[in-house]
């Protein structure tokens, strides 16, 4: 069984970012940029299926600019077999992620989509269960453990009020949680190896899906600063001021 | 103009949630019908027909919707949805997992998470955690948006009478099945919906240690969350978790305590109206957006917290 990979390149989890003087967005000049967490984690999933036995091939997809190749390599280097890109240098938004990963998924036939539930740019959460509409395929959504067994994934789910479990008729989509493993790290070897893997180009237009923007972003702004507070000496001042002061209790 | 509000329950109630979303969908304006898919949910259509500022209620019971299952519901909700201007969801792990695949069966780019309604097209929506706030307009001809509930004030859970009607549709897509569910069973309040919240950390140490919190929850009516570390960690669970990925909270008073501070913790509770930390470090990130901030060890103040109150 094949499983396709889909992972972003996101600014560093570890940036704060700046909004940018203008209002047009965030300013990424020379900030890091690094495989979103979430995909590194399904990245991870499907190294570990193929190390079971359950997956014969992993494919790692991206959608977006070309310097996404360099988190490609990544995914390589992590243990997926090849790569595809497709290259737009314009923004994509989810559903044109979603329709693009389609037209992949039609051509290579996977048993399994592994996403991150969402990336810590947009904080969207949409490209896995799109992506599933469009197939037609079940989605195992926020998955903390992930079971391949009988033609049929059973996937837990972190849910609000605490798990639940899902079976799904491969193939399926699956998107990750923060629990569902703690990724390893690429050797030195390995992140050699990577470059000579196979990666592909292509464009939307390749693939015959149309990504142009439908949200047009019109202004970004800084949120509310919260200005801090005092400290207070002791537990006697402390609710002191909450009872007298903040009032809350 | 028309706004369909996705209702969430348990089959017996009506999640808080969706007040906060149909609060929402009167800033959008136009008429609200609320939408309840369960089986056996008549109590929670009964109630969703009182919402204040609900025109109608339709209601598809079948035990095809029992669980939620996202393929199912997003299947009637595209179809019911198609006459409308708008169809909304609350931001919860519910309305996250189906909405985005209604959204793609009606070939609409969905809106996440929306903190502000600006017009009937424009919105306004925290991104890189909390770290910009974008206000994003579309171009669809039918609006699909999450929303954050702790940025709308609740409406009245009373007042309203709306007519009930039931809806004709049920398809199963036959691609999903419910296996079961571990839901946490607690007598003190939702994280989302508390007054007051106590979260802990890394500094914790362990989850035995929480029963320190827990013991301030009960006096203050509390409900009691944890930083990421401390669920990673296996303290808890992860249905305490409060962060950009977690739940995102905005008491009255929230008391963190042994938490550093990290942004995704941040991005889920800097709204709150008081922030009180307890932390040994006196450079935790924390401390900058905290309004009362104690430099202690956590050991010797919190049991000490729990005897002053």
């Amino acid at each position: 069984m094949k499983v396709l990979v889909a992972i972003k390149r996101v600014v560093d989890a570890n940036v704060k970012v700046r909004v940018a003087a203008d209002n047009s967005g965030v300013d990424l000049n020379n900030v890091k940029m690094a495989i979103n967490p979430f995909c590194e984690i399904a990245v991870e999933e499907a190294v570990r299926l193929k190390e079971k036995g359950v997956v014969t091939e992993i494919i790692a997809v991206a959608v977006g600019p070309k310097e996404s190749q360099e988190q490609l390599r990544t995914a390589l280097a992590l243990g997926a077999d090849r790569a595809i890109l497709v290259e737009s240098a314009d923004e994509v938004q989810p559903l044109g992620v979603a329709k693009a990963l389609k037209a992949i998924a039609d051509e290579e036939q996977p048993g399994l989509v592994i996403l991150g539930k969402q990336s810590i740019d947009g904080d969207n959460n949409q490209t896995g269960q799109m992506l599933a509409a469009l197939a037609g395929m079940g989605q195992g959504t926020f998955a903390s453990e992930v079971n391949v067994e009988d033609g049929k994934v059973k996937v837990t789910r972190e849910i609000d009020g605490g798990l639940q479990t899902v079976e799904l008729t491969l193939p399926a989509v699956v998107t990750t949680d923060l629990r569902l493993n703690e990724p390893r790290y690429a050797s030195l070897p390995n992140i050699m190896k990577a470059k000579k893997k196979p990666l592909d180009v292509k464009a939307p237009a390749d693939l015959g899906v149309d990504v142009t923007p439908r949200v047009k972003t019109l202004k970004v702004e800084s949120p509310a600063e919260r200005q801090a507070g005092i400290k207070v000496a002791s537990v006697e001042e402390l609710v002191n001021k909450l009872k007298n002061e903040a009032k809350v209790i | 103009m028309s706004v369909l509000v996705y209702a969430e329950h348990d089959n017996t109630s009506l999640k808080a949630a969706t007040l906060n979303t149909v609060a929402a969908a009167q800033a959008i304006g136009g008429d609200i019908t609320l939408l309840v898919a369960g089986s056996g949910c008549g109590s929670v259509a009964e109630e969703a027909s009182k919402v204040a500022g609900v025109a109608k209620v339709l209601v598809a019971d079948n035990a095809i919707y029992q669980n939620q299952l996202a393929e199912n519901v997003a299947g009637l909700v595209a179809s019911v949805g198609k006459g409308f201007g708008h169809i909304l969801a609350a931001a919860t792990t519910t309305g996250k997992n189906f909405l985005p695949r209604v959204a793609a069966l009606l070939d609409v780019q969905m809106i996440s998470e929306i903190s502000g309604v600006v017009s009937a097209d424009t919105f306004k929506r925290p991104v890189y955690a909390g770290n910009a706030i974008a206000t994003v307009q579309s171009s669809d001809a039918i609006k699909v948006l999450t929303v954050r509930g702790t940025a709308f004030d609740a409406v009245a859970a009373e007042g309203g009478s709306a007519a009930v009607e039931p809806v004709d549709f049920s398809e199963d897509a036959g691609v999903s099945s419910f296996v079961g569910e571990e839901i946490a069973a607690s007598d003190r309040p939702e994280l989302t919906a508390a007054k007051v919240i106590i979260s802990g950390g890394r500094g914790m140490q362990n989850g035995e240690n929480f029963a320190m919190l827990e013991a301030i929850a009960d006096k203050l009516g509390a409900a009691v969350g944890a930083s990421r570390a401390a669920v990673d960690a296996g303290f808890v669970p992860n249905d305490m978790q409060v962060g950009q990925t977690g739940k995102i909270v905005a008491p009255e008073l929230y008391i963190a305590v042994g938490i550093s501070g990290a942004i995704q913790h941040l991005a889920g509770m800097k709204d709150s109206k008081v922030i009180v930390a307890i932390n040994k470090d006196e450079d935790a990130p924390i401390f900058q957006v905290a309004d009362y901030g104690l430099v202690a060890d956590l050991f010797d103040v919190v049991p000490e917290l729990e005897k002053a109150l």
